[in-house]
């Protein structure tokens, strides 16, 4: 019988082979591999629960691995909330494949009929013989030497122990005890140290330095200039950080082009030169639609336009690298999120051989999408190329962090809605300015992701950046509303001009689109007198995304009396969104109160719920929830970069504050637990949701609709003041 | 010009020989071995430096080395360790309080100062006690959860 040849699931499909996966030691151990990397969200654990789960073992028999471009799989890049989806399942699937061999073994060596055995803890048993053998000792140290069939099938959810139990996360005792946990605090014998001199306008040019008297400070080995790139190493951090400054005080550079206004950033995104593109039924069209008008019929239509500015991921360790450089061969000890992808980069800008080069994952601080690990890891290799044998370590300062790394692009959105004489969605327009959100190490020789490989003398020119072209990529991400509308028209307007380098950051599109999608929803409950929540289970029949809309607006009290503490008004607001339309459910709501005076807003207390499919880990998946959640509150109320024409001028946490535990609210995350059913991805589905749910909140308070973020007190205290005057 | 200090670190005398200015977070990670206080801004703005020096919370990134000589200084791995853990930083597994886990010693160094001085705090006390310290995971709510338990069962 001839059968079509299936695709494996999940990684498994690219990387076969199971001993990229599992592997047996004789000491009693397990390794179990993941491509993907730990980057706070959890990844660690959760693929171990997932491989013990399998293989019938405890979970202190594993040993977690990940990504290195020596050992694992090639997973790509740790991103788009994909890591449970698909190395979790390549994962569940190979752990279950590799017992079914072992136990193929096992009754071979025990002549017994294999469906007899039971497993234990990685001890096989045979009732029938009462004979015992263990994994380790029928591997003998031995590889599984096998492709991936997928020929056996995981366990049912029924008979699951470790998976989807709280279990405590792996890399966090290490954390918590102060041991060595991330590539910062690698130190390898003869360890020299780097720092990078950068200025503060990314277009700024190096034009001159006299590198005299940073040199003859003691404790620096070396100047490293190669064109625009300048760093210096030395024997400790300590000199390091005095040659950094005594380097900037003695480099002249040529200023970039002028930056716009940034009171008038968002005039500034519409007004620029655009490439459109469009998107039909969810998905990208090269072609944007004609402008239709509003039905003739409608009983009513609203036009707002809603906006967000550039935003920083604002890792709290800034970027950090540990390079080496051995005769041809290149190691490096890296925080990004995908060594793969950064190997081929390293590859192309400093013309070496792939081979030559191994990228090694350590854990690095949260990152929250593209920032500046990968460009870090040039700049270390750079550094660690000028002094041969000696690992290097560099570590960004905190102004290279807030004025180098990618920031996430400011966007505005226009939505054109209309509603019907049924209190339906009958006419949606939604139009989207967009500078570039995907900016991560491409494949291709000629241009490079690389910071410093622009800054090079004979370095490969800056990646060019264009509209993403995938649904639900980039721009697009969310843009599709997830309600059943009437008619929907979508115009992407990619900004081609960029005054910023720019990328991923964490729910790409997804933040600005929701905004605008969700506060319209709530200005049109509200023009057409229905319950906010009401109003989107109306349009809305997926049981799954009702279930955390019903969950969460009972979790805040929805429809209750809220109590008004001190005299200061408070208010609820709600918003829900799909991640990517394709993975976790999550909807938001939010307890806010105004000081009218003041103009500042405080998030009082807040509720989620979300649905990630089969939950691995419950509690991990609400810690993403939370977070997701509260990093939401930190920018949609205080976070924006902040330029003069000459440069960055947010350069710090004073000059680009974030959310404080003085301001930070109380979070309850419920998580919708649907076992058997598809993984999907939870690490960004709480973050866009939450600006709608605060502007809704801060509406239902004071009657004032915010559309512009950040919500700071002085925006916020003059919408106040307007909307009271007139 | 380099000098020697003698440092009393976690309970024990150590001798470093450093520049008298350089900030007592290289030294502490480069020359102790003590990998817990990290660098975050070096300009106390974020607290992930955070250590307790003679019982008050400092920034690690600012202070001297020649001005932390004869003090009394404990860094997170003086709090506790994995075989004998304090009760926050088993509150703080408890209740998987982090995320990425970088800004949780110096959250736990200032929860510390607080709990010592305070065994019973109120949310505003909690809150103004965590103030300095940021995190960027949003792990908030949870080390909310963590530092009211630690102050339970330290009371208990």
């Amino acid at each position: 019988m001839a059968t079509a040849s299936k695709k494996l699931p999940g990684s498994l499909s690219n990387n076969p082979d199971l001993d990229l996966w599992i592997g047996i030691n004789t000491d009693g151990t397990l390794t179990v591999r993941s491509g993907k990397v730990e980057i706070g969200q959890g990844l660690k654990t959760a693929a171990a629960q997932v491989a013990a789960e399998e293989l019938d073992v405890s979970l202190t028999r594993v040993r977690i691995k990940t990504a290195d471009t020596a050992e694992s799989a090639d997973e790509n890049v740790t991103s788009g909330s994909r890591s449970m989806e698909v190395s979790a399942t390549a994962l569940r699937f190979a752990a279950a494949e590799c017992r079914a061999i072992m136990l193929d073994m096992a009754a071979e060596r025990l002549k017994v009929d294999k469906d007899t055995l039971s497993v234990d803890d990685g001890t096989i048993t045979s009732p029938a013989t009462n004979q015992q053998l263990t994994y380790w000792e029928l591997m003998g140290g031995k590889k599984f030497a096998r492709k991936a069939t997928a020929a056996f099938p995981p366990k049912p959810p029924k008979d699951h122990r470790i998976v989807g139990t709280r279990v405590d996360r792996l890399d966090l005792p290490a954390k918590v005890f102060g041991q060595p946990a991330y590539v910062h605090d690698l130190d390898l014998p003869g360890m020299a140290h780097g720092r990078i001199i950068r200025p503060r306008h990314q277009g700024a040019k190096l034009a001159s330095v006299d590198t005299r008297a940073a040199e003859s400070l003691p404790g620096v080995i070396k100047i490293v200039r190669d064109g625009g790139f300048l760093g210096v190493i030395a024997e400790t951090e300590a000199a390091a950080i005095t040659a950094r400054a005594a380097l900037h005080a003695a480099a002249h550079w040529d200023a970039g082009d002028p930056l716009p206004n940034e009171d008038q950033i968002y005039d500034w995104l519409v007004s620029e030169d655009t490439i459109e593109n469009g998107c039909v039924d969810g998905n990208h069209t090269d072609q944007a639609p004609a402008e239709n008008d509003p039905p003739k019929d409608a009983a009513l239509t609203i036009e707002s336009i809603y906006a967000r500015p550039f935003l920083l991921h604002g890792a709290m360790g800034p970027a950090c690298t540990v390079a080496q450089m051995d005769g041809a061969k290149l190691t490096v000890y890296t925080h990004s999120q995908g060594v793969f992808p950064l190997r081929r980069a390293l590859k192309n800008v400093l013309k070496m051989e792939e081979a030559d080069i191994r990228c090694i994952h350590m854990e690095g601080s949260g990152c929250y999408g593209h920032n500046s690990a990968d460009d870090v890891a040039l700049d270390a290799a750079l550094l660690a190329r000028a002094l041969p044998g000696r690992p290097v370590r560099v570590q960004w300062t905190r102004d290279d962090e807030h004025c180098w790394e990618p920031f996430g692009t400011a966007m505005v959105v226009k939505v054109r809605a209309s509603v019907d004489k049924g209190g339906k969605v009958a006419d949606w327009c939604f139009d989207i300015w967009s500078n570039n959100h995907g900016n991560r190490p491409k494949p291709g020789p000629k241009e490079s992701a690389l910071l410093a490989s622009r800054m090079m003398d004979g370095g490969l020119p800056a990646q060019s950046t264009g509209p993403a072209q995938g649904s639900e990529a980039g721009e697009h991400r969310n843009a599709w509303p997830g309600y059943e509308f009437g008619a929907i028209n979508i115009t992407k307007h990619f900004v081609k001009n960029h005054p910023f380098r720019t990328s991923s950051l964490r729910g790409l599109g997804a933040y600005a689109n929701v905004f605008g999608i969700e506060s319209m929803m709530d200005e049109l409950a509200h023009a057409s007198d229905q319950d906010a929540v009401a109003f989107r289970l109306a349009h809305l029949s997926d049981p799954r995304a009702r279930a955390v809309i019903e969950a969460t607006a009972e979790a805040i009290g929805w429809g209750q009396d809220v109590a008004e503490a001190d005299g200061a008004k408070k208010g609820l607001g709600i918003a829900y969104a799909r991640y990517k339309n394709t993975a976790a459910y999550c909807a938001v709501a939010v307890e806010v109160e105004v000081d009218e005076q003041s103009g500042l807003i405080r998030v009082t207390r807040a509720a989620c719920a979300g649905d990630a499919g089969e939950a691995i880990a419950p509690d991990n998946i609400a810690n993403q929830l939370e977070g997701g959640l509260m990093q939401s509150v930190s920018w949609t109320l205080k976070e924006r970069v902040r330029f003069s024409p000459s440069e960055i001028t947010s350069v710090d946490w004073e000059t680009y504050p974030i959310l404080t535990f003085r301001e930070a609210p109380e979070v309850e995350a419920i998580v919708l637990n649907r076992p058997g059913e598809k993984f999907l991805g939870v690490g960004e589905a709480s973050q866009s949701p939450t600006a709608a749910a605060i502007a809704n909140a801060v509406f239902n308070v004071t009657g004032v609709r915010l559309r512009e973020l950040p919500f700071t007190p002085e925006r916020v205290k003059a919408m106040i003041q307007e909307a009271r005057r007139t | 010009m380099s000098q020697n200090f003698t440092l009393r670190i976690n309970g024990a005398d150590q001798k470093v020989t450093a520049e008298a200015d350089t900030p007592l977070l290289y030294v502490l990670r480069n020359d102790a071995g003590l990998k817990s206080p990290k660098y975050g801004c070096g300009a106390e703005q974020c607290g992930a430096c955070n250590i307790i020096v003679d019982g008050e919370k400092a920034f690690s990134c600012t202070l001297t080395v020649s001005d932390a000589a004869g003090k009394d200084i404990t860094t997170l791995e003086g709090i506790g360790s994995m075989e004998a853990p304090h009760p926050i930083q088993k509150a703080f597994l408890a209740e998987q309080a982090a995320q990425c886990g970088y800004c949780t010693s110096g959250i736990i160094i200032s929860t510390k100062v607080l709990l010592d001085k305070n065994p019973n705090p109120d949310m505003d006390a909690i809150r103004i006690a965590l103030q300095d310290n940021l995190c960027r995971c949003g792990a908030h709510s949870r080390v909310f959860r963590a530092v009211r338990r630690a102050a339970r069962e330290m009371s208990q």
